[in-house]
């Protein structure tokens, strides 16, 4: 499909002057890198022709699920979205929306409705210009101007975040992060605008690089570790240079890792909630929740409510079951379902909003915060301990394990942790059931609560039954489901898509994604860390191995990755070495970073969930690590692990496809080949 | 028919397809935009026009059938379409469009219903104008000859 096609071709020749990485001349603007969204094969076919007539590299894609996945998977991939307004799977403007928070891309708006009232709601939600259809070329030769324009101010932002408060742009992005009003977006947009207009000499069009500070794992443990301590409220830049004491580590570094790091955590709390809306059995509430809050706040809290409501045990269950699909299946489920009804959807709800999460139904990301910090209050120590062990590596395996879910909630769990919860169960449920089992467990430390409406939420309804089928099946067999993944990963050679359904075509997507255009190689590397997975589960030093080879995956992937997680190259890379180290802190570092990363990047819903697993994990680390899932987690753990930072990486990667997996996983039960645009 | 005699039809076709409103300046876009690397590309979008238009068609009869019409639905299909056909610029079935939203935000059945038939039968006619013209452009290409540009 075209789109395949485009996105392997824009994914692999970033030959854009626009991208930072590329330090060739630059014939800017001519390969541009942009991305086309339109519910109109008419339209876009004849926008993307006229895209290459001006010399830009298209991609174009129908839905904005599959758009933000896109994004997500591939964060450095592209320059400039073009979107449409009126679209049936998600409302441009929530798109835009999404992008911003998530990608921080320049976006512009098409529509053929001239309104004013509209042409207003583009600019207030932060659209950098508004284009009436039909769209003639001369308009979209210039668009260029917004990508220099952006990097400018970016540039600028960086270079002030010291000077600025860091505080202030802190609150910004909580603020912005509750989307009750899109202006606050526009204005915190108009805000850094400002602030780049004072700074005149950033004429540097073309090539706007930044220095870049490279978040190991141990930094951003110690990151992690500086904001805890201060609280994630009172964290500012400065304090949390102090505590961290490295040397040559700068405010504005510590500044832009925190925004993204808050997004992050936002992102888990938003699609937290996010899943409990898109369960049924929540019920009303989720749905309101959903709505009311802006898409991204509304994941947010989804992810913070999944996880973190994932209710211990059911996280507990869901690990196991997870974990002991092919032997305790039955059992798991049974409490699993118990404790689901225990939750019962309503229950569930209220928690999000009451629970750990705290209110996130109205204020994701207020949530999403409190959320973390109340996360290991409401985890079941028990639950907590095999979580925390399975957490660590499960962030992904939560994901998985939601996605396995026992029932379908805790895939659904799995699924909302990783934003496009669609997408994610899939690929969560291929990354392992192992990985399932440890994310249970991290879940439901942050929120109990959430428990089981969260896994609820995150299976999506169907797809939560698809990914824990396709948990489930992995679980059964590892090896099958290695073997799975390499298959998948050979068939989409560009598309992570498919491989969603793969549990290990997740965890090779997550390799994959980071290198687009290698998805094979992915999943070759992580394949073999599942048939370890499964034949050793005891082994952990080998799973650090495996891990280190899923990762290192990730390190080379990452230049492919590129602009998937500014921080997560670094972190990717780092999370292979700290894993040799075999030591569960690093682990859940690692994993933290990637889901940190992953978070970011994925923005909405991957990152969510990743985020706030990461988050749950690096907030709960001794927490989680006390608990451990008693059953079989220890054993289904150790794969985790190895998975988790694979798993991260594809969830992050997954979380770029998110939404376009998201998508597919609704109606996946294989691959969501289906959902590909074509 | 020689090359000369079916680039003067031609000629005169197009531009009473544009002096009658069936199709406007930015068919002449699409035009501009077709090249050697895609020969066929005003064929191919206008195709795609047709397809699109009939599912949105039929959707569009079917939802004004229903007991209780959905005219946001009804509104959302209608706006499609008069951003497809915009985009290819035929101009009267656009216009045609507009004239149906409208009576959709009126909420008026009957109405629509009207709207609908208006626009279908402006779809039909530029469907065979274009239909007509691309024949004629296959012509001139079988005679040897090449299709003449519009301004």
């Amino acid at each position: 499909m075209n789109l395949v096609s485009q996105t392997a071709k824009s994914m692999s020749t970033p030959n854009s002057s626009v991208s930072w990485k590329s330090g060739e001349p630059d014939p800017f603007p001519a390969g541009l890198r942009v991305l086309l969204v339109d519910d109109d094969p008419t339209c876009l076919m004849i926008l993307e022709k006229m895209l290459l007539n001006c010399l830009y590299e298209v991609t174009k894609c129908n839905r904005a699920e599959m758009a933000l996945s896109l994004l997500r998977e591939n964060k450095n991939g592209y320059d400039i979205v073009i979107s449409d307004v009126h679209m049936p799977d998600m409302d441009g403007f929530k798109l835009l929306e999404h992008i911003g928070l998530e990608m921080d891309l320049p976006v512009i708006m098409m529509s053929a409705d001239d309104s004013k009232s509209v042409v207003m709601k583009g600019v207030t939600h932060g659209a950098c210009d508004y284009l009436i259809k039909p769209v003639r070329i001369e308009a979209l030769k210039n668009i260029w101007q917004h990508v220099v324009r952006k990097r400018k101010h970016e540039w600028k932002d960086i270079e002030q975040s010291g000077s600025i408060e860091d505080g202030e742009q802190q609150q910004k992005q909580t603020d912005d992060a509750d989307f009750s009003s899109s202006a606050n977006e526009g204005s915190w947009r108009k805000r850094r605008k400002d602030e780049e207009d004072q700074v005149e000499d950033r004429d540097d069009t073309s090539a706007l690089k930044k220095p870049r500070v490279v978040w190991s794992v141990e930094l951003h443990q110690q990151f992690v570790a500086a904001v805890n301590q201060l609280g994630i409220d009172k964290a500012v830049p400065k304090k949390i240079l102090e505590l961290m004491n490295v040397p040559g580590l700068t405010r504005e570094n510590v500044a832009s890792h925190l925004q993204k790091y808050r997004l992050y955590l936002r992102r888990l709390s938003g699609v937290s909630q996010h899943q409990s809306g898109l369960n049924n059995s929540f019920g009303g509430p989720p749905d309101a929740t959903f709505g009311s809050v802006s898409s991204f706040n509304g994941l947010d809290l989804q992810a913070l409510a999944a996880t973190g409501q994932i209710p211990a045990q059911s996280l507990a269950t869901l690990q196991a079951a997870a974990l002991g699909r092919s032997t305790t299946k039955s059992g798991i489920s049974v409490p699993l379902m118990d404790q689901r009804n225990l939750f019962s959807f309503e229950g569930p709800k209220l928690r999000f909003g009451e629970g750990s999460q705290q209110p996130q139904q109205s204020n994701n990301n207020n949530k999403q915060i409190n959320l973390l910090h109340g996360i290991p209050t409401t985890m079941e120590p028990k639950q907590l301990a095999n979580l925390h062990q399975s957490a660590q590596q499960s962030f992904r395996g939560m994901n998985m394990q939601v996605n396995n879910a026992h029932g379908n909630q805790s895939s659904s769990l799995l699924v909302q942790m990783s934003q496009p919860p669609q997408s994610r169960p899939q690929i969560l449920n291929d990354t392992n059931v192992n990985h399932l089992s440890r994310l249970p467990s991290s879940l439901p430390q942050p929120t109990l609560s959430g428990g089981m409406p969260s896994s609820a939420a995150l299976a999506r309804n169907g797809m939560v039954d698809n990914a824990r089928g396709a948990v489930y099946n992995s679980v059964s067999q590892a090896s099958s489901m290695v073997d799975f993944s390499i298959t998948q990963n050979t068939d989409l050679p560009g598309n992570s898509f498919p491989l969603a359904n793969n549990p290990s075509a997740i965890t090779s997507k997550g390799v994959l994604q980071e290198e687009v255009n290698s998805e094979m190689k992915g999943s070759r590397g992580f394949a073999p860390n599942y048939d370890i997975f499964s034949d050793l589960h005891q082994h952990k030093s080998q799973d650090w191995e495996l891990q280190n080879v899923g990762l290192a995956f990730n390190a080379s992937q990452h230049s492919n990755m590129q602009g998937c997680l500014d921080i997560q190259p670094s972190v990717l890379v780092h999370q292979g070495f700290s894993s040799n180290q075999n030591s569960l802190q690093n682990r859940n570092t690692s994993v933290g970073k990637v889901m940190f990363s992953a978070g970011e990047e994925s923005g909405h819903g991957n990152a969510h969930n990743i985020d706030q697993q990461l988050n749950t994990f690096v907030a709960d680390n001794s927490f989680i690590k006390a608990e451990s899932l008693p059953e079989a987690s220890c054993q289904n753990m150790l794969f985790p692990e190895q998975f988790t930072q694979e798993d991260l990486m594809s969830i992050l990667l997954k979380q770029q496809e998110g939404l376009g997996q998201v998508a597919n996983e609704f109606g996946f039960d294989g691959y969501p080949l289906d959902d590909l645009p074509v | 028919m020689e090359v000369g005699q079916l680039q003067r039809q031609y000629v005169e076709y197009t531009t009473s397809l544009f002096r009658e409103g069936f199709l406007d300046s930015q068919f002449t876009q699409l035009q501009q935009l077709q090249d050697e690397s895609n020969p066929d590309f005003v064929v191919e979008v206008v195709s795609l026009f047709f397809e699109d238009s009939e599912r949105l068609l039929n959707d569009l009869n079917k939802a004004l059938d229903q007991k209780g019409v959905d005219f946001k639905k009804v509104d959302g299909n209608v706006h499609q379409l008069k951003g497809s056909s915009s985009s290819i610029g035929a101009n009267r079935v656009k216009n045609a469009c507009v004239a149906f939203r409208n009576y959709c935000e009126e909420q008026n059945t009957e109405a629509c219903f009207g709207c609908l038939q208006q626009v279908k039968q402006e779809y039909v006619l530029v469907k065979n104008k274009l239909e007509t013209l691309f024949r004629l452009e296959q012509q001139i290409l079988a005679a040897g000859g090449s299709v003449p540009m519009m301004e």
